[in-house]
């Protein structure tokens, strides 16, 4: 005789309670949690709540977003056909109207190279080969000669010119950065020390002062029949400023290298130019990576300076722009165009610098 | 059998080896050295030309000629007639002063912005990082623009001046307060002021060492406020109140008397904080994160309330990770100040700007700005190198 043997179903799980899910439960455990945070929200939600509509109504409810200058007198609005009109000016500067095509098509090619960067997909080599090619292709479009009519470079101006400052000072002060970073490093007292002087005194000053130096002060080094005109020499005076900075970067990653490496490298028998060249810098370079994107995003903001040695930059031609007597009034509108264009390409690149550094540095080609 | 190591070799020469192995180093050197310095000498030569071609005077002698220059905004008295030097000296001032007071702000806002970042309250945390991003991404330039901008556009004129409180007046011509004059008696009350100051510093070595021995010390810090404010107030108004204000009032179309801070002046401070706070907001985040929970767990099963956590626990490793990259920020901060010329504050390279396009002595004044600037920079970092060692953990 046998009882038959039971099976044991256990009841369903009983829900949670209710104020431990759904809305309620996140509400509290993350806006009301205690008193203090009760008053945190309620005194954040009152600020939004007197900051956000008056900002809503100005730039998109009574804005005025097409018609001329007379549209825009007495509204309480954001004019921002102010921004429709004067976007060629912003973009382009003074390029003559004709010729827009090859701006255009150098921002495309740009663009073209940043996405193919970005995307992670084309080999090293041919990267390393598209960047100068598309600097040697993008002058050739903007500046003429060779077939194409030349456009004198008190022309260039806007946004074309901001980034054609800072692709050009980051490309070359690399380079330039990695010597220095070097120097600094080596055992020879003479070099080291002079490499030393350079990048502390650089990085001791202002941008400002660097960019009245090249504006004013770079005439009177050169001989008196060699004239260069303000834009190059603004652009040398970036490149050593940024080249201070990334010799300071580029020297963390030398120092993030095991001896023990260099020690292996040379038990093989490499020479020591051999050791930094093929052992050294790329490993260092790896490592630094997402903090020499950083350098590129300061670099890219303090561009916005060579307003102050007069030259016409992205936010320079804002700034003219609303000084227009037809379009009077309208800086905010300018500046908030601005903004929006600087964050987006900023946190563009910041955002990209971050995937790099989780991709690890194994992987960033 | 042949010895299998031989101990008879001759020894190498060892100087004409080390002399072999450095000779490419030495001559490297030499080269390079040599070339600057070459370069050095002909852009000097071509320098003295240039000068002598354009009739531009060198050497500091313009420093004690009259400048003529027009200041607004000075915390010495001056006057046109003064020197070169002199109008350079305020603008070095006014450079020390906006950088001041844009640290100490900054530092509080960051501070609020980090400690916000990581707050359990997630509409607080969003706020934060929204202005962390927001800032951080958009030249300091702009900033500055849009502040002074929004600044002039919003503020009312003179004649319909906002009024806080008292003899404040906030208009598009500044910020009027009244300024405060002191007479003779009023050493008295500088002279309380030092006293408090010595005695509470003594009050909390004394708080300090008792409760190293006894585990129970003063209330140290409500002491020492009481006696801060406190023998001040007192020395007042035993000296008699030795102290009138002179107070703005409106004249036509401005106000005149009292102090005054400049929009120019509103605009950078706000410009210098704002942007300085995200930085330094980023680095009191990462601060508190490197902060291990378990401590505060701990601290929590000991009994701690979490303002104590906070202020003993939490805070002082904080800072010994954050220092560092907030001494940068703080010399990325003196040197932004320089874009006061860009709103026209008179700051040092404002004024030196100005000297340039005077008498075209571009090479003396581009050589004050950088000296001045490094020193600033130098004692700066002094400064904060000696506190970062101050509050290390000091490991036997």
């Amino acid at each position: 005789m046998s009882t038959p043997i039971k099976a044991f179903i256990p009841d369903p799980p009983s829900p949670p309670p209710a104020a431990a899910i759904g809305v309620v439960h996140w509400l509290r455990e993350n806006l009301f949690s205690n008193w203090f945070n009760s008053l945190l929200t309620i005194a954040s939600l009152l600020l939004l709540a007197k900051a956000v509509p008056p900002l809503v109504s100005w730039a998109l409810v009574n804005a005025v977003l097409t018609g001329g200058p007379e549209l825009c007198d007495g509204t309480s609005g954001a004019c921002w056909s102010f921004i429709g009109a004067k976007a060629r000016v912003m973009l382009i500067g003074t390029y003559p109207a004709e010729l827009e095509w090859r701006p255009l098509a150098a921002g495309v090619l740009f663009a073209g190279v940043v996405a193919a960067t970005v995307s992670g997909r084309c080999k090293k080599r041919v990267l390393t080969a598209a960047w100068p090619l598309l600097f040697v292709a993008a002058l050739w479009l903007i500046g003429g000669g060779a077939g194409l009519e030349p456009v004198d470079q008190s022309m260039w101006g806007g946004l074309m010119l901001s980034l054609g400052l800072a692709a050009v000072g980051i490309l070359l002060s690399v380079p330039f950065g990695i010597l220095l970073a070097l120097g600094r490093q080596s055992k020879m007292t003479g070099i080291s020390s002079l490499c030393v002087g350079f990048i502390e005194l650089i990085r001791g000053v202002p941008l400002i002062t660097i960019l009245f130096m090249a504006s004013v002060m770079m005439p009177l080094f050169l001989p008196i029949n060699l004239q260069i005109n303000n834009l190059l020499r603004v652009q040398v005076g970036i490149i050593l400023f940024s080249s201070a900075y990334i010799a300071e970067v580029v020297r963390g990653g030398l120092q993030a290298i095991p001896r023990g490496q260099i020690d292996a490298a040379k038990a093989l028998g490499l020479s020591s130019w051999m050791v930094t060249l093929f052992v050294v810098l790329p490993q260092a370079l790896r490592h630094v990576l997402p903090s020499l994107i950083g350098r590129c995003i300061a670099l890219f903001k303090d561009t916005s300076l060579v307003i102050i040695v007069g030259l016409l930059d992205f936010l320079g031609m804002a700034k003219a722009a609303s000084q227009d007597q037809v379009w009077l009034g309208h800086e905010v509108e300018g500046y908030v165009f601005c903004a929006v264009v600087y964050w987006v390409i900023c946190f563009g690149m910041s955002r990209y610098g971050r995937s790099l550094e989780k991709r690890g540095p194994k992987h960033n080609n | 059998m042949r010895p299998f190591i031989h101990l008879k070799t001759k020894p190498v020469p060892l100087k004409a080896s080390k002399l072999r192995e450095q000779l490419p180093a030495l001559l490297a050197q030499t080269l390079v050295v040599g070339g600057i310095l070459y370069v050095a000498l002909q852009l000097f030569y071509n320098t003295q030309a240039n000068l002598e071609a354009r009739n531009i005077a060198s050497g500091f002698g313009f420093l004690s000629v009259e400048g003529g220059l027009p200041i607004n905004d000075t915390l010495l008295p001056y006057s046109p007639a003064d020197s070169y030097g002199y109008a350079f000296l305020i603008g070095t001032l006014n450079t020390l002063f906006v950088s001041a007071l844009s640290i100490v702000l900054a530092t509080i806002l960051g501070v609020l912005v980090g400690v916000s970042r990581v707050s359990r309250n997630w509409l607080v945390a969003r706020l934060g990082a929204v202005y962390v991003e927001v800032l951080r991404n958009v030249p300091l330039l702009l900033t500055l623009f849009f502040c002074y901008s929004v600044l002039l556009a919003f503020l009312p004129s003179p004649r319909n001046s906002m009024v806080p409180f008292g003899d404040i007046f906030i208009n598009n011509r500044g910020i009027f307060m009244p300024r405060p004059e002191f007479l003779g008696a009023m050493g008295w009350v500088g002279s309380a002021l030092a006293a408090a100051a010595l005695a509470s510093f003594l009050l909390m070595r004394k708080s300090r060492r008792m409760r190293d021995v006894t585990g129970r010390g003063l209330p140290a810090g409500w002491l020492s406020l009481g006696l801060l404010v406190g023998l001040p107030l007192a020395a007042y108004y035993l000296a008699g109140r030795p102290m009138t204000f002179d107070t703005p009032e409106l004249h036509g179309f401005n106000f005149t008397g009292g102090m005054v801070l400049r929009p120019e002046f509103s605009a950078l401070l706000a410009g210098l904080v704002l942007y300085t706070a995200a930085f330094i907001g980023e680095n009191v985040r990462s601060g508190i994160e490197s902060v291990d929970k378990g401590q505060i767990d701990a601290a929590k099963a000991l009994g701690l309330k979490p303002g104590l956590i906070m202020r003993k626990i939490i805070l002082p490793q904080t800072l010994r990770v954050c220092i560092p990259a907030t001494t940068n920020d703080y010399t990325s901060l003196v040197k932004n100040s320089s874009l006061a010329v860009a709103i026209g504050y008179p700051d040092m390279v404002s004024i030196g700007g100005t000297i340039i396009g005077q008498n075209d002595q571009a090479i003396e004044v581009i050589g004050m700005w950088m000296a001045v600037y490094l020193t600033i920079n130098l004692v700066l970092s002094m400064g904060m190198n000696w506190f970062n060692a101050k509050v290390q953990v000091v490991e036997r």
